[in-house]
């Protein structure tokens, strides 16, 4: 089952809202399964493009019997799954501002959220409605509720669907929270016309068709799959395949049975692709390894100008067969990508498209090519995105900056955090780079407060230092090292806890303690000492950039006490 | 006897000691592996006791004796 050629790609930019554009995909390709649903080793449903819209429409006419009207907000806290993408078609065909919350929070802070987006309907299941203290504003309705709980289910639908509600280009599709446990939320207010752009640059470069198959892995709150895992496939008629249960043996049993042929993952995940593939490579015996090397060598010379999936897949069948044989692509983005790591798959035949973005404009700022195919950068700018280097130095190197129809409008509720993040109409994204000769982006480091784990999980250090309260020390906060000292480099970023006052063994003991608790991404690696009081507004919130500054002048990284 | 068979499903997957291994111990920090791998280690568990947990129920589990309870929670 091969990839059938698009008849003709849908003409995404001659539309005007989400909900317009997908309500005409799914008729046009009402009957392709464009949704698949696995849970476990067994399929828990498939739909066509036909009965999704069905189905949406009924969840649309729902909101609207709610008294969801146009610009009302529906948010959805779901696990990768059908209803995902049946509530946001549902929502955004009633004209509802979509605000997709990611699963993967703990309660606490998805109602943190929540309490922040204000939503006129909350859409999620039973297992993350169970994790919360008090009931969201606004109606709930929870999915998958045992019999007997004394919920809204949300497979109470009416039979009838819903009126179409049409949106205008510069309304808000979308608010997507960049972050905002811990400090205020920024929540992105994405217009249609971002995501419009964004949808015909990407699907330029990298086409869909019926018969593809995606697998959504990547929480679909995230900028990335929102796009390649829900709006990118269903425009083309590809399906999206979901596994309820993400472990790395169901990943691989599901990308064999529904012969996946493209994913976008974090470079965790292709961490733990590396891993299988070593483990089956370490377990050949000598001659055969010698083979597997050589082929892998031959393919890599082979596929040195494109990459070519009928020969890599039959010359390295075994290692194929391991993803399900189709495997054609893997796009790679939301944290810093090895570029080792990155070839490693590129000679074995898949090609790992690395790319970089922020939700702050949409998806994608720059991304590679296959033809050739680079591992060593993060691609070129995008078509219809503009991107400059701000205050470069000798080396070229500078902030990098966006402009153009795919940015935000602005973050929801939080205006001096809005002004604080654009300069004369820019997006200043807070990540230091240079172009190369051939227009190609390369990060060298970064310039916020935050760190990104190879999860793809942005931490910002204000949240973590909310952990560590209660511990005997007059004042502390958290700092991500490289912003205190900045350094050419996006690996190995590590945290540092600040304390005011003597840092005694006990104290450190303490500190030990609670950072054990933390889930190791958000752990501090080291103590910084400081003696001052810590500079604070006339309402005690604390003055960072200040505090960073005096760091710089008086300590050095040789000061921070390891823990 | 729950937590034995879980110390050797993790030795065998981790190749570890089984006697670096302490009901309370953080796995991660000992197996020194990710979040992944954990997983892994899951489903060698649901296989051993022919059980299903749920990914959300082992979130914030951390040690052997806390995968153990929720084995015997489910049995």
């Amino acid at each position: 089952m091969n990839a059938r050629p698009a008849a003709e790609r849908m003409h995404v930019a001659g539309y005007a809202c989400l909900g317009e554009l997908l309500r005409d995909a799914l008729v046009v390709h009402k009957a392709e399964t464009v949704l698949i649903e696995a849970s476990r080793k067994r399929e828990a449903g498939r739909w066509t493009g036909w009965e999704v819209k069905l189905l949406g429409e009924r969840v649309a006419a729902r909101l609207q019997d709610a008294g969801v009207g146009p610009g009302d907000r529906v948010a959805i806290v779901l696990s990768n799954q059908s209803k995902w993408l049946i509530s946001a078609y549902g929502a955004l065909f009633a004209g509802a501002v979509l605000v997709p919350i990611d699963h993967k929070l703990t309660g606490p802070e998805q109602e943190a959220l929540l309490a922040h987006a204000q939503p006129s309907v909350v859409i999620t299941e039973f297992a993350i409605w169970r994790t919360w203290d008090a009931a969201p504003a606004g109606q709930v309705w929870v999915a998958e509720a045992p019999k007997g709980a004394d919920v809204d289910r949300w497979e109470s639908l009416p039979e009838h669907g819903g009126t179409f509600v049409p949106r205008d280009r510069e309304d808000t599709a979308t608010i997507v929270y960049s972050s905002g446990t811990g400090g205020t939320p920024k929540g992105c207010m994405l217009p249609h016309r971002a995501y419009l752009a964004q949808l015909d640059a990407l699907l330029g470069r990298f086409p869909l068709a019926p018969g593809d198959r995606y697998f959504s892995i990547l929480p679909t709150n995230h900028a990335i799959d929102f796009m390649v895992g829900f709006v990118g496939p269903f425009v083309c008629g590809a399906t999206v395949v979901h596994q309820r249960t993400l472990r790395p043996e169901l990943l691989r049993w599901t990308m064999k049975r529904y012969r996946i042929t493209h994913m976008a993952v974090v470079p965790l995940v292709l961490e733990a692709f590396k891993r299988a593939i070593d483990e089956k490579l370490d377990a050949l015996s000598g001659w055969r390894r010698s083979l597997a090397d050589t082929l892998i060598a031959a393919n890599a010379r082979l596929t040195e100008r494109r990459p070519r999936h009928a020969v890599s897949s039959r010359l390295l069948k075994p290692v194929h067969d391991a993803f399900g044989g189709e495997l054609r692509l893997l796009f790679c983005g939301g944290a810093y990508t090895d570029r080792k790591l990155a070839e490693f798959f590129y000679d074995l035949g898949i090609p790992v498209v690395i790319g970089y973005g922020t939700t702050e404009a949409c998806t994608v700022i720059t991304v590679n090519r296959t033809d050739p195919w680079r591992g060593d950068s993060v691609g070129d700018v995008l078509p219809g995105v503009e991107v400059r280097i701000h205050d470069a130095d000798a080396d070229g190197v500078g902030e990098v900056h966006v402009r153009g129809p795919t940015l935000m409008s602005g973050y929801l509720d939080a205006p001096e955090l809005t002004e604080a993040a654009f300069l004369d109409g820019w997006y200043r994204t807070g990540d230091l780079g240079h172009f190369d000769a051939a227009g190609h982006l390369h990060l060298v480091g970064r310039q916020k407060d935050m760190i990104v784990t190879a999860g793809g999980k942005n931490i910002y250090p204000d949240d973590v230092a909310f952990a560590f309260r209660g511990v005997e020390a007059e004042e502390l906060t958290v700092f991500a090292e490289n912003y205190l000292w900045p350094e050419r480099t996006m690996q190995d970023e590590r945290l540092l806890l600040v304390v005011r006052g003597e840092v005694t063994g006990a104290l450190l003991g303490e500190i030990a303690e609670k950072n054990r608790r933390l889930p190791d991404f958000k752990r501090v690696s080291g103590v910084l000492r400081w003696e001052e009081e810590f500079p604070r507004t006339a309402s005690m919130k604390l003055k960072r950039h200040v505090l960073a500054d005096a760091l710089r002048a008086g300590r050095t990284r040789a000061d921070v006490v390891p823990l | 006897m729950i937590l034995d068979t879980l110390k050797k499903l993790a030795v065998q997957r981790f190749g570890v000691k089984a006697e670096a291994l302490a009901p309370n111990d953080d796995l991660f920090e000992v197996l020194g592996i990710d979040s992944l791998q954990a997983l892994d280690l899951l489903t060698d568990l649901e296989d051993a006791f022919d059980v299903e947990i749920p990914d959300y129920e082992v979130q914030g589990v951390n040690t052997l004796g806390g995968l153990a309870e929720l084995i015997e929670a489910r049995r």
